[in-house]
């Protein structure tokens, strides 16, 4: 196929007319157009939220799984067939809410997977609840008094978990985020990218003209300072810092197994009779 | 003509070695038999014990009475010596405590001195097999083999054990030797030694599963180490996921991403995942999920058994669609239908449970090798040339069985999958016809699945007045009961379910209407098959025999119980 954005871009999505996915949704084929990737070798997998319906709006594999879900078959999938390139993208609340232990415990692990959070701060698909990254004070019909908790931080989290790959991006700089996620799905292990996006229906807090006065670019010297990665994590409000933070790569999930050295367990060839020895040891 | 042997103490004192040392080398002699375990939910202390029956042929259950006990505390004495035949023998440390005057069934053996002497306490339970070599009349010959094969490569160990063994069979001697009589050995080829999780965890790999993810839970947590074992030589990859969840998302992602996936759990465990159980229906991806069940609600009785979680697993997971339930009943059966779970849900495409239980998990028989000829592997995936193009993962045929492609097998062409309802291309869809169509696609492979799952098992008289119905674990006891009822004058026998969703309903039906009596015998409080039958044919079973104490049926209790209605 010809590696053009427009050959990915397929169907009539459900999603509200300014809505920050659109422009995701741009940057991902843009990304998967300069990377050249055939639409057959890359999957991609999410939960349930109105990010999650990305997988009917791309022209690649899909798995649209269960809220909170995502990275776990993604998992199965890297063993089954580790020549696909993984892609997880789903909301905040998919990803650090429902989906937190998974989330926590995927950087451990550290399959090849490039991870994209569309964080707008809110519950889109619900209809403007909070999420685990709203910001205290938001009130909403359920949060009546206002959020009282502190948001997590995606970031800072996934570093002090150990992640290679950390990165925020923002859907209002499209070039830069392609950009980044060509840089995710080139990486080898895990890579997140939490990308801000506007919700124009539900957060009327966190606007697209919100982020704009706010986001910059900072010098990043080294991607594998990590303390220094971390202070750009922390850094929120006035001025909100985008960028490649840190990119370390260490060995991944997938070379860990020894089982999956070879052919993609998907394809090789099986034989129960070829077994039978395995009875040996009982005798 | 048998000999049973009862092995007690405290947890971590260890029986188990006493037990696999003793009934491997016994297998390898030619000899059948069963060995069971009553074990408690702790690591150290409590009061742990096995149980070895060695009779013709291949026992199916272990007995209440010993002839030979092997108490490695005081406490193991007393609770058992009840059971203790009146010829009976007792193997106990005179340097830990002392049986009481007059016990003149005593074998004292130095069992933690000799082991000093031998090289190192640790191998206290070598001294007690030699014991017990001795006492059953047996060479020491087969238990060194199977030491120099245990510790291979390990400088001095096997020597040290083999010199323990030596100790404890000469220092058992004095007391009494061969005062017991073997049951003939079996003839023919060498049996296997195995216990259920083994039967399942072995059943798998050799069908071809790549992956299981999991989350360690008595009592499945065999076939997870069984299987990690195996890997890398065998190309399986285990996973201990982060939790129930995690485990059988990642299973159905390896499914659909083209390998044989399981999970396996137990009740608590089970419960998490039946989100999971809810997608794999509803995007038709193959997965078999083994349920070894424990005693609910809750945590329960971590390391017990039961049969309460058919009705769950039946009813598991939000909507409606299709599903198989099949049952691991005898280490000889449950090999081979593992296989046949695997291959059901890859022709279906759909969620294919396999009950187990602790009971079945823990016990360990002879049995006669597997033949591996025997099984299956048909994946059933699309071939080139093979689907319509553009290629639409959720086609609608008559089958209600969609050609399966794999992501990457096909140039250019894309796998949509989705748990929301979906159309034939797997794109989100609200409208209702197509709701229709698809639901209706999907139930169409309910009705064929049907048509595959076996008759249950019939043994004993074939024109019995008295009809005994089971499940699962319970096959080799409600056997041994139409056995002794039968040796009582009974007409008796036995109808046991494998295969239990969707529910073969022939034999049954014909069978109930000619007997007089019939009970449902069950490891569960409220007669959980009984009352399928009752649902899904309108006969009612006469009575329900059930236990649910956590411990499994003994075929005495059976007999008691139809005895007294006669």
């Amino acid at each position: 196929m010809t590696c053009k954005a427009d050959n990915y871009i397929i169907g009539e999505t459900a999603w509200c007319p300014g809505c920050g996915n659109f422009a995701i949704r741009e940057a991902l084929a843009g990304a998967l157009a300069d990377l050249c990737l055939d639409s057959h070798q890359v999957l991609l997998v999410s939960g349930i939220g109105q990010a999650a319906k990305i997988p009917h709006y791309i022209r690649v594999n899909g798995f649209n799984g269960l809220h909170g879900r995502a990275l776990p078959p993604a998992v199965g999938a890297r063993v089954a067939n580790k020549n696909l390139k993984v892609i997880v993208e789903s909301g905040d609340g998919d990803s650090y809410g429902e989906g937190g232990n998974h989330f926590i415990h995927n950087i451990r692990r550290n399959p090849d997977i490039a991870h994209f959070v569309h964080d707008n701060q809110v519950y889109g698909l619900t209809k403007g609840q909070a999420s685990p990254t709203s910001e205290p004070g938001m009130k909403t019909g359920v949060q009546v008094e206002g959020v009282t908790v502190p948001p997590l931080n995606p970031l800072a989290l996934a570093l002090v978990m150990g992640a290679g790959f950390i990165a925020r991006c923002f859907s209002g700089e499209k070039e830069h985020l392609k950009e980044t996620m060509k840089a995710a799905i080139n990486f080898s292990g895990y890579a997140l990218i939490d990308i801000l996006q506007p919700c124009v229906s539900f957060n009327k807090v966190n606007t697209h003209g919100w982020y704009k006065n706010r986001v910059f670019f900072p010098e990043i010297e080294d991607p594998g300072d990590w303390s220094a990665a971390m202070e750009l994590s922390r850094q929120w409000g006035e001025q909100i810092p985008l960028g490649i933070f840190y990119n370390k790569p260490h060995q991944t999930f997938e070379e860990s197994r020894a089982a999956l050295v070879g052919e993609p367990l998907s394809f090789r060839s099986f034989n129960p009779e070829a077994c039978s020895s395995l009875q040996e040891e009982f005798l | 003509m048998e000999v049973n042997i009862l092995i007690g103490g405290a947890a971590g004192q260890g029986m188990e070695t006493i037990m696999n040392l003793l009934g491997k080398a016994l297998v390898r002699e030619g000899f059948g038999l069963i060995y069971t375990k009553d074990y408690m939910s702790r690591v150290r202390g409590g009061h742990n014990f096995s149980r070895l029956r060695i009779a013709p042929g291949s026992p199916w259950t272990t007995v209440e009475s010993a002839d030979v006990l092997v108490a490695l505390n005081e406490e193991t004495y007393h609770f058992h010596q009840g059971n203790l035949s009146p010829s009976g023998r007792v193997i106990y440390d005179p340097e830990l405590f002392n049986l009481p005057e007059g016990e003149n069934r005593a074998v004292p053996v130095e069992m933690k001195k000799l082991a000093e002497e031998a090289g190192g306490k640790v191998m206290a339970n070598t001294v007690a097999v030699g014991a017990l070599l001795v006492l059953l009349g047996l060479e020491t010959q087969a238990v060194e083999e199977l030491l120099k094969d245990t510790f291979a490569g390990k400088d001095g160990v096997a020597e040290k054990n083999i010199k323990a063994l030596k100790k404890g069979y000469d220092t058992a001697a004095r007391s009494c030797s061969a005062c017991f009589d073997l049951p003939p050995k079996n003839e023919g080829s060498k049996s296997l030694f195995i216990d259920g999780n083994q039967v399942l965890g072995m059943g798998a790999l050799a069908s071809g599963c790549r992956f299981l993810s999991a989350y360690p839970m008595t009592p499945s947590t065999g076939i997870m180490n069984y299987l990690a074992g195996k890997s890398p030589e065998y190309p399986v990859v285990v996973e201990q996921a982060e939790d129930e969840i995690a485990a059988i998302n990642m299973a159905l992602g390896a499914s659909y991403t083209g390998v044989r996936a399981m999970t396996c759990t137990s009740g608590g465990g089970f419960s998490l995942m039946v989100e999971g159980v809810s997608l794999a229906g509803m995007t038709e991806t193959p997965l078999v999920i083994v349920v070894a069940m424990r005693p609910g609600p809750a945590t329960g009785l971590p390391t017990r058994t039961e049969q309460a979680d058919l009705e769950f697993v039946l009813h598991s997971g939000h909507g409606e669609f299709p599903r198989a339930v099949l049952s691991a009943t005898s280490h000889e059966d449950a090999f081979y239908r593992l296989n046949k779970a695997f291959e059901l849900a890859d022709r279906y495409q759909t969620p294919v449970f396999f009950l187990s239980d602790q009971n079945f998990a823990d016990t360990h028989r002879s049995v006669e090798p597997y033949d591996f000829s025997r099984l299956a592997y048909n994946r059933h995936l699309a071939e080139a040339g093979g689907f319509e193009k553009p290629y639409k993962r959720y086609r609608i045929t008559e089958s209600g069985i969609s050609p399966r492609a794999l992501p990457g097998q096909f140039e250019n062409e894309v796998v949509l999958v989705d748990s929301d309802e979906h159309d034939e291309n797997g794109n989100i869809i609200e409208d209702a016809s197509t709701r229709r169509a698809m639901v209706e696609k999907r139930m169409r492979k309910q009705k064929a699945l049907a048509e595959e799952m076996d008759e249950p098992d019939l043994y004993g008289d074939p024109h019995p007045e008295v009809l005994l119905i089971g499940w699962g674990s319970t096959y080799g006891v409600i056997r041994e009961a139409v056995d002794a009822l039968a040796a009582l004058g009974t007409k008796a026998a036995m109808l046991h379910f494998s295969d239990l969703w969707p529910l073969p309903q022939k034999r049954l039906s014909g069978l109930l209407a000619e007997v007089e009596k019939s009970y449902c015998i069950e490891n569960n409080a409220r007669g959980q098959l009984s009352a399928l039958i009752r649902r899904e044919t309108g006969l009612s079973i006469g009575d329900s025999i059930l236990r649910y104490d956590g411990r499994p049926f003994l075929p005495r209790e059976i007999v008691e119980e139809v005895q007294n209605d006669l």
